[in-house]
């Protein structure tokens, strides 16, 4: 055991005398979220809505009163009158708005006469996100606008109430376990990969290896001293991301031991996986163009920031085997919901046996000689 | 007789190559054992398989009577290693350093304490101990790791060219402390070097290894006695006329020559009249003498007389680097 610590104290204190690496391990997914979680999290607004009104009669007036009423109130878009067909749509082409509200000629008419009245949106649809909110809004305008008479008070039609169990949760949130596990994996990727095969090559472990260490107390000591590093970088994502995305009562003591808990199992499955990994490599160069290939592989498909269910079958098998998808699970129902650690069993036994696994085989293909 | 190190027909390959090609030699307790050769000649090659860092391809290596390959961690148990490259972590202290490793052999608390102040204080780095080691000069870090190889008191110690990369003064301070060290700690040394003047300094024997084989082996003294003539002199000329090397050859007291470009290298039992006989007969031919040396028999002219070539015709050549680890694969 003692040789185990010696390996261990002899990186922590390398850690303490340098930390900018784990501080970098920290500060990237730190920036991802902030980045990322603001990027994609919010509501559009301000879009530039050019109206041409052509037929000047009362329910188009309405209508553009409402649409004004919106852009008052939601401001998702300014309006900007236009004169003519043409001029609105020479500008939306240009770019300068973002689409045309087109209330045609004789439109009053046909709004009397119950003849299929339209009016059109002319969109911009090279930005699906924009031309998504426009519709949006003014399908959710329309019924306002078509409203009949009061309809009795006991309605015979069935219909849907939804009822969220949960406060709303911004993308900045749902982003955060993502970030947790990137932070971790990011720690893993420096101690376990880049730091392991540079001390390498520069002969350090020449001289563990002319010591009677073992191979698993050497692997041992390893895993552990680049665990430590990763949990440390877990934990100041937990705390820093829970203040920065707003999570609420961050600091309870119960959530946080059991996000404790998981970031240490978390910290194991990664570190191991990374040891594997790097097990027979010598190039120092390796671990570095990994990194790109890794951060891809196992960060997307673990549904860290779109949903599994979305994903193509061949993402989805990514997604099984992947200790990411494992990891951001278990940090979404602790971080989002509060849940017990019933709800993140399978996710700690998954990485407690992926952990196993990994440090079995790296300990197998360990050579103990140069 | 039990010897300290018994190396017999030790072999190591890499595919085709043979880097140590049937090497038996046997070093006794408390002697120097320099190995002598260029780079690429398998001399860490060898150290390598007797520190358990190799497994040899065939033959058998014996350290106070234990199998390097059967028994590594009792071989591991009695010998200090200083590996070519400097391995100490530039990060942590000199105390830091010697710690880790007392506490990597085991030796923990007071003795842990006590074993690293007392080699810090041998190797003169007492002031520095809590001094990162990135601070330190080469000579500096190879006295540290000089200390970390016998921070759990072995008694046979591997030093792969302690003193290679090193500037003459610090080399010297490394052969001071070396030679006090064997005699205060009781060592046996086996050492790899290529430079001649340092395996004549320090080494009891010297093997001469040459592509992956033993080529020679005796003291420095029997060595250099074994070598025809008890001079060598270097001699060229403004032109070397045909025959020129039997002229030379037939001079009074030339035990030898051997002709490398222009230059003549002669073994002479009496260098100041073979001096003056290579003046003459230059005067008599016509010719100029340009350059001429005269010196005492050294272990370059021992490794010239085994090898047929000279130590510094072959340093780099043939070698692969991996890293830093300067592996020999060729």
């Amino acid at each position: 055991m003692h040789r185990i610590l010696a390996i261990i104290e002899r990186d922590l204190r390398r850690f303490r005398r340098s930390p900018t690496l784990v501080m970098v391990s920290i500060i990237m997914p730190l920036v991802q979220l902030l980045v990322l979680g603001n990027a994609f999290g919010g509501k559009l607004k301000h879009l530039v809505v050019g109206v041409v009104d052509q037929d000047h009669g009362l329910p188009a007036i309405k209508l553009k009163e409402m649409f004004q009423a919106v852009a008052a109130n939601a401001r998702t878009f300014d309006t900007v009158p236009y004169i003519d067909q043409a001029t609105a749509l020479k500008d939306l082409r240009n770019g300068r708005i973002n689409a045309v509200l087109n209330i045609p000629p004789q439109f009053s008419r046909k709004v009397f006469a119950g003849a299929n009245p339209r009016f059109a949106l002319i969109e911009d649809n090279t930005d699906q996100f924009i031309a998504s909110a426009l519709e949006g809004t003014l399908n959710q305008m329309l019924g306002p606008y078509n409203q009949k008479p009061p309809p009795p008070l006991i309605s015979a039609d069935a219909s849907l109430a939804v009822v969220e169990i949960y406060p709303y949760v911004p993308y900045i949130q749902y982003l955060l376990p993502g970030s947790t596990v990137l932070a971790i994996f990011v720690s893993a990727m420096i101690g376990g990969g880049i730091i392991f095969i540079d001390d390498k090559a520069r002969g350090l472990h020449e001289g563990y290896l002319v010591t009677p260490i073992s191979k698993f107390e050497l692997i041992m000591g390893f895993n552990l001293a680049g665990a430590m590093k990763a949990i440390i970088a877990g934990a100041v994502l937990i705390s820093a991301g829970s203040l920065i995305a707003g999570i609420p009562d961050p600091f309870n003591p119960a959530r946080l031991a059991r996000l404790l808990l998981l970031v240490v199992v978390t910290s194991l499955a990664l570190i191991s996986f990374m040891f594997l990994l790097m097990v027979r490599v010598n190039d120092p160069l390796v671990p570095r163009a990994m990194f790109g290939v890794l951060n891809t592989v196992l960060f997307f498909p673990s549904g860290a920031v779109y949903p599994v269910s979305a994903f193509p079958a061949w993402m989805k098998v990514i997604a099984i085997a992947d200790p990411f998808t494992y990891a951001v699970h278990g940090f979404k129902e602790l971080l989002l919901k509060n849940t017990g650690v019933g709800a993140i069993a399978y996710d700690l036994l998954f990485l407690g046996i992926f952990t196993a696994l990994s440090m079995l085989t790296a300990t197998l293909l360990f050579k103990r000689t140069l | 007789m039990s010897f300290d190190v018994e190396v017999e027909n030790l072999t190591k390959c890499f595919g085709d190559f043979c880097a140590v090609n049937g090497l038996s030699f046997n070093v006794e307790h408390g002697e120097v054992f320099g190995l002598l050769g260029p780079n690429g000649a398998g001399k860490s090659t060898l150290i390598r398989m007797l520190t358990t860092l190799v497994p040899p391809t065939s033959g058998t290596g014996r350290i106070n009577g234990f199998d390097i390959v059967r028994s590594p961690n009792q071989v591991r148990r009695c010998i200090g290693v200083i590996p070519q490259a400097m391995t100490s972590d530039q990060d942590l202290s000199a105390e830091e350093n010697m710690g880790i490793f007392a506490k990597l052999y085991g030796i923990t608390g007071e003795k842990r304490r006590r074993i690293v102040r007392e080699l810090l204080a041998a190797v003169d780095l007492t002031q520095w101990a809590d001094k990162p080691v990135k601070m330190f000069s080469g000579g500096m870090r190879r006295r540290l790791e000089i200390a970390r190889g016998l921070v759990h008191q072995p008694n046979i110690f591997f030093l792969d060219e302690p003193t290679t990369g090193l500037d003459p003064v610090s080399r010297v301070a490394v052969w001071e402390m070396l030679t006090r060290l064997k005699t205060e700690r009781d060592l046996t040394i086996l050492m790899t070097t290529h430079y001649m003047d340092e395996a004549d300094k320090l080494c009891d024997r010297i093997a001469i290894v040459d592509h992956g084989k033993l080529v020679a082996l005796d003291s420095p003294l029997k060595l250099k006695a074994s070598v025809p003539g008890k001079n060598t002199l270097e001699v060229s000329f403004s032109e070397t006329p045909a025959g020129w090397l039997q002229t030379l050859e037939s001079l009074p007291e030339v035990a030898g020559v051997k002709a490398e470009d222009h230059i003549f290298r002669i073994s002479s039992d009496n260098g100041p009249r073979t001096v003056v006989e290579l003046v003459e007969v230059a005067r008599h031919a016509g010719l100029t003498v340009t350059s001429l040396s005269v010196q005492s028999t050294t272990l370059d002219d021992v490794f010239v007389h085994y090898t047929g070539h000279q130590l510094r015709d072959t340093l780099q050549s043939n070698v692969v680097y991996s890293s830093a680890h300067m592996y020999e694969k060729r």
